[in-house]
């Protein structure tokens, strides 16, 4: 008789890991940007749509696959198909990829939370140059919150070419970040639940994406939450419940964005109103005080008419300030999460205070995000019996986060962020939605969709209803189909891949080509993951050939 | 002839203080962005006391002790407020370095701003950067110590958690393994009555005891 295999407490807790692990980091920086390029409101219908056509099916399916095979992701798919037990393989890959680069954020909140017990914030005041004349020269030319992220926190380097060495300081907090998941996934995953434009066809084709991803569906990890259920526990409705949490979790967070946004709109508009009435009082020497927010204009014209030369030398500094146009700057991802809302967080009262909350916050989104995707690559290893038979869970798991610990390491050094924008934008995407198709298409048409129905009807006692079936079988795989396609060709069309690389000189981001080792580790990346799926079902082929070759003659 | 000569000595003096002259520096000052309803009007008595903080400063100069207030000269006064001054030597014939002048408010810089109620950044001295204060740097980065203190915790709670697992195993193993084994070969052959396998009721150490299923549909209604 096989050892139990461990079960979660209570039907709650296992919900809880489920949305700890959805709702993530992208429910913060990457929806509020997609709502604010395509239309703000009406992204929500695109989105609620392929909530309801992409997103819920698919995550039941998952959930439904690893409550009935009981199993990670690996042994899963080996039960519906001895050749398909790559999709297994592929998603604990791909699972590996992003808990190598993934950390990296929660050591960047690390930094940022413990650097929030300061007065002033570090990132509020630009530091003094050599002489202490004036402020340092790059910070003068980007802003303090950009120069702590670029030079304090990544001592980021010109270009992806240049290497640099591990900085120490993040090394150190990405040792903590990986040491306290380790604490949290030590005892096993069971203790880890103790958390318009509708016409726009990219607005439709992101929506469907956000959803895809925000789900977090093709890691492994909700197969491998829901092998730890009982056989039946009700995962239609942990299925709903899960989606309809992270869709709410992304719209309220971006609610919360666009708040901050506007925070922030209207004190740079303010500031720049300051610099420009200060440059033309002082080129003028017009009475102090005199010009205010509302004569500007006015005052623009007297000047421009009576001292026309004196006027058309000051020009060129004077910034045209307008609240739409601070308004209209979108960022998404570390951009947003470290630059902008430090940003609005220093201008605040009691600033240190809101600074702790917020980071802490990201930390609890991006460590359970960590949970389960160190529970997709841990439960295939801990269920295949010649691991676990060596060694116990502990060393395992220690195992695991030691390796990623050491690879993300690369992260930490001088062009690490360029790497990281690698690994985020590349090592998930494509993989991803070919494991998910394959996974539908493996569930439906090679286990059988009537007899996964009648398992389903057994385990948990309700009925299969058709609107799933419906969704299962055509919807979805189509759907995820025309993704696949549209990125694929979105890739080829755009011809070489570009980077954004940060100019210590200037002040700010330009745009750079990857140099060819680069696009060489983007293949690698995304072909290391599709490729497991061909050939493991061609190994596994190669290897009962063979042993029906030896049996034949025998017999 | 005292009128002509009084004459002469402003007309060189205007020379000497001009907008862009040599050595001559330009001073603004934000008086009601610093104070608000506060402010001071600006007036000739204001003036003077710049002239005797620029005369102050100047007499700490190790060669320039004995400058005087009349050697302070203030031109074109605006309304921003802003002004020149110049500071020339005792002979009256020509100004003083800039360079000197320059060093002289550099080091004085806080006792004028105090006499003005003003900072550096309300009375501006063009052309002569302040020194600015660094940031407090504590000798231990804080950062280090939260860093350190949040560290050891990890550690510990690591430490106590797998400490606590191996004990548990150790426990597991001290049963004999000899029982197991007649149990397993018990469990080969299971015999199943009604769809629930007769496994034996007695208690088996950490075994699910599959004659009481949890899920209902096993069990036959009454």
């Amino acid at each position: 008789m096989e050892k139990a295999r461990p079960l979660w407490a209570n039907p709650l807790q296992f919900v809880f890991a489920c949305i700890s692990y959805a709702v993530g980091l992208g429910n913060v920086w990457r929806f509020p940007y997609l709502c604010q390029m395509y239309g703000g409101g009406s992204f929500l219908v695109p989105y609620i749509i392929m909530l309801i056509v992409e997103g819920m099916p698919l995550l039941y399916l998952e959930l439904a696959v690893g409550q009935r095979m009981r199993q990670g992701s690996i042994g899963a798919f080996r039960t519906i198909s001895p050749y398909l037990s790559g999709v297994g393989v592929a998603s604990v890959m791909v699972s590996f990829f992003l808990s190598m680069y993934y950390n990296v954020i929660n050591a960047w909140a690390f930094w940022y939370l413990f650097h929030s017990f300061q007065d002033p914030l570090p990132w509020s005041v630009c530091p003094l140059n050599g002489n202490r004349t004036g402020y340092d020269e790059e910070c003068e030319k980007a802003s303090s919150t950009q120069y702590f992220w670029y030079r304090k926190t990544l001592n980021i380097s010109p270009s992806i070419q240049e290497n640099g060495s591990v900085q120490w300081e993040p090394a150190l907090c990405l040792l903590l970040a990986w040491l306290v998941v380790y604490l949290c996934i030590l005892r096993g995953t069971e203790s880890t639940g103790k958390m318009e434009q509708l016409t726009n066809p990219k607005a439709w084709i992101n929506a469907a994406t956000q959803i895809f991803f925000s789900l977090g569906l093709g890691f492994g990890s909700l197969i491998a939450f829901a092998s730890y259920n009982e056989p039946s526990s009700n995962c239609q409705k942990h299925a709903i419940i899960v989606s309809l949490i992270n869709s709410s979790t992304s719209i309220f967070a971006s609610i919360v964005t666009f708040s901050i946004y506007g925070f922030k709109a209207t004190f740079n508009y303010e500031n720049c109103l300051r610099k420009v009435s200060l440059l033309l009082t002082n080129t003028f020497d017009l009475e102090d005080g005199f010009l205010t927010a509302s004569n500007l204009e006015e005052v623009k014209g007297y000047l421009a008419s009576a001292y026309p030369s004196k006027y058309s030398e000051v020009f060129p500094h004077i910034k045209n300030c307008s609240l739409e146009s601070e308004l209209d700057t979108a960022v998404q991802g570390t951009g947003l999460a470290f630059i902008v809302y430090t940003e609005a967080i220093k201008n605040m009262e009691v600033s240190q205070l809101w600074s702790v909350l917020y980071f802490f916050m990201l930390l609890m989104l991006g460590i359970g995000s960590m949970l389960g995707n160190t529970a997709a690559i841990l439960t295939p290893l801990t269920d295949s019996k010649i691991i676990s038979s060596h060694l116990p869970k502990e060393a395992i798991s220690g195992l695991v986060c030691l390796i990623s610990c050491a690879i993300g390491m690369v992260f930490t050094t001088e062009a690490g962020n360029y790497w990281f924008d690698i690994f985020n934008d590349y090592a998930a995407t494509l993989s991803l939605l070919l494991i998910v198709l394959v996974e539908t298409i493996a569930v439906c048409y090679v286990y059988g969709l009537r007899r996964f129905e009648s398992d389903l009807k057994a385990m948990t006692g309700r009925a299969l209803s058709w609107y799933w079936k419906v969704m299962w079988a055509g919807v979805s795989p189509l759907l995820i189909v025309s993704l696949f396609v549209f990125y694929l060709s979105d890739y080829i069309l755009a011809g070489t891949l570009k980077y954004q690389a940060w100019e210590a000189s200037q002040g700010q981001l330009v745009t750079k080509d990857y140099p060819a080792y680069a696009l060489a580790a983007i293949g690698l990346l995304v072909a290391s993951s599709t490729m497991c799926i061909p050939l493991v079902a061609l190994g596994i082929f190669v290897l009962r050939c063979l042993k029906r070759g030896d049996a034949a003659p025998v017999a | 002839m005292l009128w002509l000569l009084f004459f002469l000595v402003t007309a060189i003096h205007a020379e000497l203080c001009q907008p862009d002259a040599e050595n001559a520096f330009k001073v603004r000052l934000s008086i009601r962005t610093a104070l608000g309803d506060k402010a001071y009007a600006w007036d000739t008595n204001e003036e003077y006391l710049f002239k005797a903080m620029v005369a102050f400063s100047m007499r700490k100069v190790p060669n320039r002790e004995a400058t005087e207030i009349s050697h302070v000269l203030l031109c074109n006064v605006t309304q921003r407020v802003s002004f020149w001054f110049v500071v020339i030597d005792p002979s009256k014939n020509h100004t003083l370095p800039a360079v000197e002048v320059q060093s002289a408010i550099r080091k004085n810089r806080n006792r004028i701003n105090n006499a003005f109620s003003l900072n550096d950044q309300t009375l501006e001295f063009l052309k002569i950067p302040s020194t600015l204060a660094p940031p407090t740097d504590p000798s231990v980065p804080i950062w280090i110590i939260i860093f350190g203190v949040i560290f050891c915790i990890v550690i510990v709670a690591i430490t106590l958690l797998i400490l606590s697992g191996i004990r548990q195993r150790r426990r597991k193993n001290k049963e004999p393994s000899g029982v197991d084994d007649t149990e397993d070969k018990c469990e080969n052959m299971i015999t199943i009555e009604n769809g629930i396998p007769c496994d034996p009721l007695d208690m088996k150490g950490g075994h699910i005891n599959e004659a009481f299923m949890t899920e209902d549909e096993r069990l036959t209604p009454l």
